[in-house]
């Protein structure tokens, strides 16, 4: 039913400004993400990337703006419509933060137990489903510490995908893995984006990735303090007049913009 | 408006309902309606698992035509109607799940989840336990004596090479152990003194003695109670900052850091925290002195006894051997605290509660540790008659 439907803006994200007290990481930015897209917010260290995922879901203040989520204004929301809203998204963090004294499953398990009123072995066969979605079913009752990192970030999608949100957001879920590792979290997330029509928003810098799974992108610059391009990685790898977006997707050093 | 439009349908779609029919062939039909995700689900999937149950030798068939969504929710109890083990010719399918949701479903290896999640480790016995924790004592133990020798070599090293040691470092750590504790040494020595006064003044005046109490005080507080309170104090606030702080630089990784640069994490992070504290405690310890003799003697004049009494009496009782004997423990005192904080922090092990628990642990085992100490001074004094 909803497939027939035309894109639709999930996350609307309207005049957002961000930093640190005087500083001023982003200014004014504005952009959209359509339902069951896969979406990427791409830019150099210190652009702002995980700034604006964090302020995405809500775990940081703006300076200015709003950002709604499925048409509700996360910055303003508060209580019963907060938890709402946060019911809708899932967060993989950079380093998993998976809770290291619980083990996999009792990890992925923790939110269902929390918001669902399911009985203890329904919510273990989810948890283990969702491990086996991610390759982990045989390391459920293992601890955190015991998993390499690459498996830590995997369990800690699972974790994010515990109560099938709408919406995903992922931060640097590459960062760290190994080429193959790193290809399967690819896959997951067009399967996931495919078949259930989950909406992705991923902050990451690996090319690889990019050009595998992104719908669109959007990239942030540090002097800009905002976006400077957007659309089909592609298509802004071929055509993009901006020299800085054409010495990100050509992997250039810095001088290189400068003489060019 | 598309938004709104695509939310609605997302959301108002009716929730899970489950009716149950028999077919001609005598199979029974479980046919599924609505919305099946993790909120919706509970009710139906349990009279599904009871329909189940209640029909062993029957076929089933799980209608899931008019199913509108399917999460991961849902998707897990079809695999669990479908899992269950069942008689010949009693087998449970789905149909008419719609492809994007058979998708979903084909996705998972049924007969892996079919078994029960691997079973948790068996327990351990008793007298297992008692042996582990032995071995882990004698473990600990050696590993203590190895400190004591890796740090006393990194001491006489600091001691012949003066300027190789950090005195940067040694002189911030001696304004967190030393300056910055002088409010609550001060808070409670004073408070002792007081205590030790009023409850010892009361029985006292019933044989007209108060003025002995001065006598008490100047022994106890300069022999014992200054330096072991002061000791227990900073075994609390210092020893397990110390811990604290190595342990945090352990889970990031910077003590790998220091090792491959070649540099010694005891020269580096140990000997400078333990010249500090032998620098600090004395001082601390005739500072705690000071101020239980005063409080003392503040309490003494709500017995009517002048301050210049109990001063000209303290100081008949007390002479210098009574201090030294006192501040000669404090250096051992410093020595214990620092080192046992700096191990406890060195043997943190990795996860978020991993720093909790070397804190603690050093502050538990240099109480300990004080308190033993102090029992064997008192026995050598006793001997040495001093």
């Amino acid at each position: 039913m909803t497939s027939a439907l035309p894109a639709a803006p999930i996350v609307r994200v309207e005049a957002l400004s961000a930093g640190y007290g005087d500083d001023v990481v982003l200014r004014d930015v504005s952009f959209e993400v359509n339902r069951g897209e896969v979406f990427i917010i791409l830019g150099g260290s210190g652009s702002g990337k995980s700034t604006l995922l964090k302020h995405m879901i809500g775990l940081y203040e703006p300076l200015a703006g709003h950002v709604f989520i499925d048409g509700a204004d996360i910055v303003t929301a508060e209580g019963a419509a907060r938890q709402e809203i946060l019911k809708k998204i899932g967060v993989m963090y950079q380093s998993g933060a998976l809770f290291g004294s619980m083990t996999l499953l009792e990890n992925v398990r923790l939110p269902l137990e929390e918001y669902t009123a399911l009985p203890l072995p329904a919510m273990d066969l989810i948890a283990r489903m969702k491990l086996e979605l991610v390759g982990l079913e045989t390391f459920c009752g293992h601890m955190p510490a015991e998993l390499s990192g690459g498996m830590q970030k995997r369990a800690a999608i699972a974790r994010a995908m515990a109560l099938d949100p709408g919406i995903l957001f992922l931060d640097e879920p590459s960062a760290g893995l190994d080429p193959i590792t790193s290809a399967e979290v690819d896959a997951l997330v067009r399967r996931l984006a495919a078949s259930l029509r989950i909406t992705f928003v991923i902050v990451t810098h690996e090319l690889a990735s990019i050009y595998a799974i992104a719908d669109r992108v959007i990239m942030l610059d540090k002097r800009a303090q905002g976006i400077i391009a957007e659309g089909d990685p592609r298509v802004l790898r071929d055509t993009s007049e901006n020299p800085r977006v054409r010495q990100f997707f050509r992997r250039e050093p810095e001088a290189a913009t400068e003489t060019a | 408006m598309n938004a709104a439009l695509a939310s609605a349908t997302g959301i108002l779609v009716a929730p899970a309902r489950l009716t149950i029919t028999d077919a001609a062939d005598g199979s029974l039909i479980l046919a599924l309606v609505g919305r099946l995700d993790a909120y919706s689900i509970p009710l139906p999937w349990a009279q599904a698992s009871a329909a189940l149950a209640a029909a062993p030798t029957r076929r089933i068939i799980v209608d899931a035509a008019a199913v509108d969504y399917c999460d991961g929710g849902g998707i897990a109890m079809l695999v669990d109607l479908l899992r269950q083990p069942r008689a010949d010719g009693a087998a449970v399918s789905v149909r008419g799940l719609r492809p994007e949701f058979q998708a979903l479903l084909n996705q998972f290896d049924l007969a892996r989840l079919a078994a029960s999640a691997a079973p948790p480790p068996p327990r351990v016995g008793a007298i297992e336990e008692i042996g582990r924790a032995t071995a882990t004592l004698g473990r600990d133990l050696r590993t203590q004596i190895a400190f004591v020798g890796e740090t006393g070599a990194a001491l006489g090293y600091a001691l012949t090479h003066p300027r190789r040691v950090r005195w940067k470092d040694v002189w911030y750590t001696c304004e967190q152990v030393g300056a910055n504790a002088l409010p609550i040494v001060a808070l409670i020595s004073f408070l002792f003194g007081v205590i030790l006064a009023f409850e010892a003044a009361v029985p006292m005046r019933q044989f007209g003695a108060e003025i002995f109490v001065a006598d008490l005080i100047g022994l106890s507080v300069l022999r014992e109670l200054g330096p072991l309170m002061t000791a227990i104090l900073l075994a609390g606030r210092s020893g397990a900052a110390f811990a604290a702080e190595i342990g945090t630089m352990k889970v990031n990784e910077e003590l790998n850091a220091l090792t491959t640069m070649g540099l010694d994490p005891v020269r580096f992070l140990v000997v400078t925290r333990v010249i500090a504290s032998l620098l600090m405690v004395p001082l601390l310890s005739l500072f705690a002195d000071l101020i239980g003799v005063l409080a003392g003697g503040l309490t003494m004049l709500s017995f009517n006894i002048p301050f210049v009494t109990y001063l000209h009496e303290v100081a008949s009782i007390v002479d210098l051997k009574d201090v030294l004997a006192g501040l000669a423990k404090t250096p051992v005192f410093a020595i214990l605290i620092a080192g046992i904080g700096c191990l406890r922090g060195l043997q943190t092990q990795t996860g978020a509660s991993a720093v909790g628990i070397s804190a603690t642990r050093a502050v538990v085992s240099g109480i300990v540790t004080l308190v033993a100490v102090d029992g064997i001074f008192a026995v050598i004094y006793y001997i040495l008659d001093i």
